[in-house]
């Protein structure tokens, strides 16, 4: 009976915590026009979320490609279609890879920063502060990171693409001895601009809306402790991870059906 | 304040790079330059077919193996029951006889089906609007496995006749 | 008429306030009025609701029952920019000082002016300038928060509070935590800014000697009720047990030194069976 009751108090909280997420996410895009009129806020969140995610980002990119060329060559040559790395590399890279793991390298990278930051400034009174100001830290604090997290994903996204692809170049092409022709001609054949590349920047689009929704979110509902910080931190990683990877799907099978 | 400056030069430089990294995937990894026919640039003719088989909406249409241009939309006829396709042809091929024959074809044994136009030799050329009619459909699959089937069953066939 | 009428009302009236967190009744119908230009100074115990009373003026938290008025306006029916237009016209400095770390101390003297006003920069650099100024601390303007001590970020925060000039400045335990020079820097400083620029001030604190040497009216509250109020001196020779326990520093009286709990005896002999 105790067990049903937990249940239930468990199912209640989750439904309200959802609730509240919302709510938030309303009330901070009232907050999105005048960010963009103060765009200097703006600026020194994308570069703290977006440039400093960079380095991991092209690094990344670059041994995902890597080790894809070397994966697909290994596989394809079997079949004699070692011309096809081309393809592989572009496809899985620009519609799947690209988008999906650098938004988990950018929820472990920025969105947990994000959500330590704002935590943080809610334990040392420094929102409740803002408010007493007359200044409502959803807007001064929370629109700002949430606009500049949804305007660095697609670019890092792109980024981790271009890279990856140049990755598996310098392997296939470099080291392996692809014919370079091949390998570009067969990708740019078969990669379409709206079906792959689009769809990729959509999909990016979405998973940067939903990671730094989940970490400011998560940042500004944090218990106002050290443990608060902490859990709420690992709630970012974690939650952000299987929302980028649900929506994956739901995306792939509307955009790909 | 001091920094504001840099940093907003760094941020310019990130999304500079960011944009270039898209610019790069559409001009070098995808077949932009094709899908790129605006209305400006291309003109219409249609193509009816009896069986378009797997054709879809951007399928390329090719000559001689050259993309020339793509399906832009599949419709069905109803009063003769056949399909039309619709197919945009970019305005630098404008010579394309008026008794050109259209095929659907596969590329490769599973690859995706496209349209192949093989010219006439007719002095006049297609203009927006005009309607290839000497088609061939798309082959299925499965009539051919059938039909070689039916073939084989009526040699085996013939064969015990002729012993009896 | 009316003018007349604000001048009589005291700027800060609470009537039948009630509050509860959970089980635990804060707030159980009290009555406080802050007069205008004059120190006012709550004290009471750790944990009786001095600080949730601070957040209800300034309409951060609404009570369960009663009415809050400031200035005229009953702050818990305001709507939200008749709230924020009021705080504009109220300083708050935070226990912590929560300044914001990651600005240095010019720029969060200056946050108040630049949200809310359209001044331009070399106005507002002379007002900071100013207001640092105020509090002694022109010098550190380029230093971030982590660099102060605890007394100058509570300075710092204190000029921001006062960066738009405002009619109340809220303390929250300004003196925990300090050291006996910038404890007393401190007092000096609510001293000068209450006659100086004829702010009315309301101190929350429990550091009775130092709150009672520069207010003119104190309430001590305890347990949900206000157990004794008046000026220091009335306080001082008040014969109410509660106010003598706590004005005197007695670890018990009224107010138990125990938690409550059962017979100690019982809790021994209960042992590890429970």
């Amino acid at each position: 009976m105790s067990a049903l009751r937990a249940l239930g108090r468990a199912g209640l909280s989750f439904f309200e915590r959802l609730g509240r997420g919302h709510i938030f996410l309303l009330y901070t895009l009232g907050g999105l026009p005048a960010t963009l009129y103060r765009w200097r806020l703006l600026t020194s969140q994308v570069f703290a979320l977006g440039v400093l995610s960079l380095v991991i980002i092209a690094v990344s990119g670059l041994f995902v490609g890597m080790v894809l060329g070397l994966q697909g060559y290994n596989t394809l040559v079997d079949f004699g279609a070692e011309e096809s790395l081309g393809i592989l590399l572009a496809l899985s890279l620009v519609r799947e890879l690209g988008p999906v793991v650098s938004a988990l390298l950018f929820a472990g990278r920025a969105g947990s920063a994000l959500t330590a930051e704002i935590g943080l400034m809610k334990t040392t009174e420094q929102l409740a502060a803002m408010e007493m100001m007359a200044v409502d830290p959803l807007h001064r604090v929370v629109a700002p990171r949430l606009l500049a997290g949804i305007l660095a994903m697609p670019l890092l996204a792109a980024i981790f693409s271009a890279v990856g692809v140049y990755g598996g170049y310098f392997v296939g092409v470099g080291l392996l001895g692809v014919d370079e022709g091949a390998f570009w001609s067969q990708m740019q054949s078969a990669v379409d601009f709206h079906d792959d590349i689009l769809n990729g920047v959509i999909k990016s689009f979405v998973f940067g809306i939903a990671v730094t929704w989940i970490a400011v979110f998560e940042g500004y509902d944090t218990a106002p402790t050290s443990a608060g910080i902490s859990r709420a931190t690992t709630r970012t990683v974690v939650n952000s991870s299987l929302a980028v990877l649900g929506l994956d799907f739901v995306l792939t099978a509307l955009m790909f059906d | 304040m001091m920094h504001s400056k840099w940093i907003e030069t760094i941020v310019g430089a990130f999304v500079a790079l960011g944009l270039g990294a898209l610019l790069v995937l559409t001009l070098r990894i995808s077949n932009l330059s094709l899908a790129g026919f605006g209305a400006d640039s291309t003109y219409e003719i249609r193509a009816m077919f009896d069986n378009i088989g797997g054709l879809k909406v951007r399928s390329p249409v090719k000559m001689a193996g050259v993309t020339v241009g793509r399906v832009n939309a599949i419709e069905f006829d109803s009063k003769s029951y056949t399909a039309v396709a619709i197919i945009q042809i970019d305005k630098q091929y404008t010579q394309i006889p008026t008794d050109t024959g259209a095929n659907v074809y596969t590329a490769g044994l599973l690859g995706e089906q496209y349209i192949s136009l093989a010219p006439g030799g007719s002095e006049e050329f297609l203009k927006g609007g005009d309607v290839i009619t000497d088609t061939q459909s798309a082959v299925v699959f499965e009539q051919v496995i059938g039909q070689f089937l039916y073939g084989k069953a009526a040699e085996s066939g013939g064969d015990k006749d002729s012993k009896e | 008429m009316q003018n007349n009428n604000q001048e009589l009302e005291p700027l800060v009236r609470i009537r039948d306030l009630c509050f509860r967190r959970g089980e635990r009744v804060i707030f159980d119908h009290i009555n406080l009025s802050m007069p205008r230009g004059k120190i006012t100074a709550i004290m009471g115990p750790s944990g009786c609701g001095k600080t949730t009373l601070l957040r209800m003026i300034g309409g951060q938290l609404k009570p369960l029952s009663g009415s809050v008025r400031v200035d005229g306006q009953e702050v818990t029916a305001l709507s939200r920019g008749a709230l924020m237009s009021l705080r504009q016209r109220m300083g708050m400095l935070f226990q912590s000082g929560a300044l914001l770390t990651d600005l240095p101390v010019f720029d969060n003297v200056a946050f108040p002016l630049r949200e809310h006003t359209r001044l331009p920069e070399r106005m507002v650099r002379d007002l900071v300038l100013m207001k640092l100024e105020a509090v002694g601390l022109r010098g550190a303007r380029d230093l971030m928060p982590s660099q102060l001590s605890g007394g100058m970020a509570r300075r710092v925060a204190l000029a921001r509070a006062i960066a738009l000039d405002p009619m109340i400045i809220l303390y929250d335990e300004p003196f925990t935590g300090q050291d006996p020079i910038s404890m007393g820097v401190l007092l000096r400083l609510i001293e000068q800014m209450n006659e100086a620029l004829g702010t009315t001030s309301v101190i929350v604190s429990h550091d009775v000697r130092e709150a009672a040497s520069i207010s003119d009216y104190i309430y001590v509250l305890s347990g949900g009720k206000i157990i004794g109020e008046g000026t220091p001196v009335q306080l001082d020779v008040s014969d109410s047990e509660w106010v003598r326990q706590f004005m005197d520093a007695r670890p018990d009286g009224p107010v138990r030194f125990h938690y409550p709990a059962r017979d100690i005896a019982e809790d021994l002999l209960a042992g590890g069976d429970e």
